[in-house]
């Protein structure tokens, strides 16, 4: 066999390999680089480049004025897991004297006879993360609002002081505790829902939720109700907004019987 | 003619060892995350399981079993000796010793990381020096395969080179080559970390190298398989193989478009541009070309030795093919499953349809089919084939064997297409454990359940495949006719460079990798601020 030279277009098994490879390897970045990126309505490119530059993954730092902002107020406290973990005498000593113009609806010892959230034991950083959010206008509501506009910050840490060092509400009921509903155990992985129990206690706690137990059923469930709607949203990266709207009635009904008799 | 046959027996031995060694781990992870198991074992074992079966079947298993399968074809072929013996078992050694080094710390606990490695996870350094011992190992046959085909050519200049030849050469540069994206993972970002030397590591340009690898290695373990098809299987039917040419251009292509795909593996990552991954989809589909033409190739091959046997009418020859041949039997539900696999494939490669199963059970029920289905019943026949070669004592239980490749067959169909189903219910991939009590996850139940017998069902096959060889190797020793491999109906005079030498298409393979994997790795190496801290596995907490 005469040995043809190999790397010539004279070589037809050349030719065609290069060439089929080429327009292969340059039809698929032509679609995938120009055409396709064009094609998408949301990516909002200015020209050619730009959808190279974003089909081929060039991290762009998106310019301040292109973000959306909300049209309410968003919740500034950031939440830490050692945050107000370590509780200061004359921080609870003040926040009781504070505490007196809370009692009316809370309860002279945080807790409430009026489906009023019982604050107390509730952690510190979670009490002082809703005040500040009523203060903000990150949460709203008829009552607390006109209450907190004037609280200074260290009217907050003391009152979240004071109510956190004040006991848990005691199992309030004589009937056998519920069952656990799936919610607060599984929760409802098809629909992103994760059990209650991984962050409000039993399973684990994170920061910034609050402890539920013994908690007034009517209260929970008007909260969930309320993130459900859009009507609160004072919640960190939508997490309870997001939860709330995919459960059911039922569930929240469940949830909210189910934290109300626990202790 | 095979002159080193304990060369070649002892790298077949040991891959079956580590086979056999590894499918009782796959059974038993099948069992344990399965409702037929109450929760009570320490979820860490089956993480650990599932990296000593993955790394075993993986990486130890197919690479000895391409190793010894290619040193008999270039022995068989070149008809001498092969150059570089020595070497050759120094390879052996370091693949063995290596497969020791990492499976020590996997079993001691010490890397449970998945055989995918999946950094920030970081195991034990041993266990990475094992994976890279056993990667060296296979590079010294690499190494000698291209060295004994180049003396072979020098002596014989025109020659066109045996066409299983040929074949054993491209899947050696595929591993060669393709084998470079994990090294460069291991050497340069995993083992500094498990050294000590750093604490972060940049997961994402390590998940890119890891895709360079992962994908074109399924390629490399389908390349016996193939070999076995094109060059074993029409001479086992006494039959001739349909196209010389067309075999060639179907390992051609291999070589040229099985590497730079493997981005298809990260649909869902984000450190990777969508316009690369399109491309990568695109280079992914053309895959399937090779496979198409060998399924018509090898239909052509069993058409041919069925009216040669008298095989008449438009279907009618089906029933006139050796049926009681094991290789026939093989071959023929290796191309049923790798039908069923591959149609599965062009789900995992389709840039849009991948999401609906991605790291779903559907993916490990897709890589068991075509794997340990399709490539790994080759591989029995092609132990069944050169057996009688390598001990020098006939084979005589055939019976058995049709039972061995049956039961595997039925076996696999019934681990893995449960498995699929689960997929698509949404059953997540890499769990140790499923809460079926849950009424979202109860549906599963039944089809995990079924799976299991698969797994048990594959044991037994894999048991009566040891029986078969040990019986073999204790037959009375009788004389045999040299090896030799199918010849084709026009067996090649002259060939065409193209189709006789490798240059043009390794520059192909080369050039591709560059155009689909160039910018993605060097954008990941330029940006900064990419490393995260790393997970020690196995560490002291």
């Amino acid at each position: 066999m005469s040995e043809q030279p190999l790397f010539t277009f004279r070589n037809p098994w050349c030719a065609a390999g290069l060439g089929l490879t080429v327009s292969i390897a340059a039809g698929s970045a032509l679609l995938g680089l120009i055409a396709l990126p064009l094609l998408q309505p949301d990516l909002k490119l200015s020209g050619i480049w730009d959808a190279i530059c974003s089909a081929a993954g060039v991290p762009r730092a998106t310019p301040a004025h292109v973000a959306v902002q909300p049209d309410f107020t968003t919740s500034k406290v950031v939440m830490t897991s050692e945050m107000l973990t370590r509780p200061n005498a004359v921080s609870i000593g003040r926040g009781a004297t504070l505490a007196q113009r809370c009692a009316i609806c809370h309860g002279p010892q945080g807790v409430s006879d009026a489906n009023s959230p019982n604050l107390a034991g509730q952690y510190a950083a979670v009490t002082y993360k809703e005040l500040n959010d009523f203060k903000s206008g990150a949460r709203v509501n008829a009552t607390m609002s006109p209450f907190a506009i004037n609280m200074s910050n260290q009217d907050m840490l003391d009152l979240a002081a004071y109510y956190a060092f004040l006991p848990r509400v005691p199992r309030s009921h004589s009937d056998p505790a519920p069952e656990a509903p799936v919610i607060v155990v599984n929760g409802a992985p098809m629909r992103n829902i994760a059990p209650c129990g991984s962050c409000h206690g039993d399973i684990d706690s994170k920061a910034g939720s609050p402890w539920l137990g013994g908690q007034s059923a009517v209260y929970i469930k008007a909260q969930l109700q309320a993130f459900a709607s859009g009507a609160r949203r004072n919640d960190i990266s939508q997490q309870m907004r997001n939860i709330a709207r995919q459960m059911t009635a039922d569930e929240i009904d469940a949830a909210a019987r189910y934290y109300e008799s626990r202790p | 003619m095979l002159t080193n046959k304990r060369l070649i027996l002892a790298h077949f031995w040991l891959a079956f060892a580590v086979f056999g060694l590894a499918i009782l781990l796959g059974a038993w992870q099948m069992f344990v995350r399965s409702p037929l198991n109450v929760w009570h074992f320490n979820p860490e074992l089956y993480y650990r399981s599932v990296t000593a079966h993955g790394s075993a079947m993986g990486y130890v298993f197919p690479t000895l079993i391409a190793m010894g399968f290619g040193y008999a074809i270039t022995e068989a072929t070149l008809e001498r000796p092969i150059i570089g013996r020595r070497w050759a078992w120094a390879g052996f050694l370091l693949v063995a010793v290596g497969a020791v080094v990492a499976l020590v710390p996997v079993s001691m606990g010490l890397a449970s990381v998945l055989y995918t490695f999946y950094p920030p996870m970081v195991g034990n350094p041993f266990y990475y020096i094992g994976v890279v011992m056993v990667v060296v190992g296979s590079w010294i046959w690499v190494a000698l395969t291209s060295i004994n085909l180049v003396a072979w050519k020098r002596a014989n200049p025109g020659r066109p080179v045996p066409l299983a030849m040929y074949a054993n050469t491209a899947g050696s540069l595929l591993w060669g080559w393709t084998a470079v994206g994990a090294a460069l993972e291991i050497l340069f970002q995993i083992l500094p970390v498990a050294l000590g030397l750093t604490s972060t590591i940049d997961a994402g340009l390590a998940r890119v190298f890891f895709s360079w690898t992962l994908h074109a290695i399924v390629y490399f373990w389908l390349m016996p398989t193939y070999i076995a098809y094109y060059t074993i299987f029409p001479r086992a039917i006494g039959g001739r193989l349909y196209s010389d040419p067309m075999a060639r251009i179907s390992f051609i292509l291999f070589l040229v478009v099985s590497m730079p795909i493997g981005i298809h593996h990260l649909f869902t990552d984000p450190q990777v541009g969508a316009g690369f991954k399109f491309m990568q989809s695109v280079i992914t589909g053309l895959v399937a070309l090779p496979t198409l033409l060998t399924v018509f190739t090898i239909c052509a091959s069993a058409e041919i030795a069925s009216r040669l046997r008298g095989g008449k009418g438009a279907f009618g020859w089906v029933g006139a093919l050796p049926w009681k041949n094991p290789i026939m039997l093989a071959t023929a539900l290796s191309l049923v499953m790798l039908g069923f696999g591959g149609a599965g494939g062009l789900i995992n490669m389709s840039y849009q349809l991948d999401s609906s199963i991605h790291n779903t059970q559907w993916v490990t029920g897709h890589f068991h089919l075509i794997f340990g289905g399709a490539i790994v019943i080759m591989y029995f026949a092609i132990a069944y084939d050169l057996w009688p070669q390598l001990t020098g004592r006939a084979m005589q239980s055939f019976g058995l064997m049709r039972v061995q490749l049956w039961l595997w067959f039925v076996g696999m169909i019934v681990t893995t297409f449960p498995w699929h189903y689960v997929g698509i219910l949404g059953m997540p991939r890499r769990m140790a454990f499923y809460d079926y009590n849950n009424p979202a996850v109860s549906p599963q139940a039944f089809s995990v359940t079924m799976s299991v017998f698969g797994g048990l069902i594959l044991v037994v096959s894999a048991a009566l495949f040891f029986v078969v060889l040990i019986r073999g190797q204790m037959a009375p020793k009788q004389e045999q006719e040299p090896y030799r491999f199918a010849v084709a109906v026009h067996q090649p005079i002259r060939l065409p460079v193209a189709l006789n030498s490798f240059g043009l298409w390794l520059a192909l393979m080369v050039g591709l990798t560059l155009v689909n994997y160039g910018y993605p790795i060097a954008q990941l190496m330029a940006l900064k601020e990419t490393s995260v801290p790393a997970v020690y596995v196995g560490a002291a907490r």
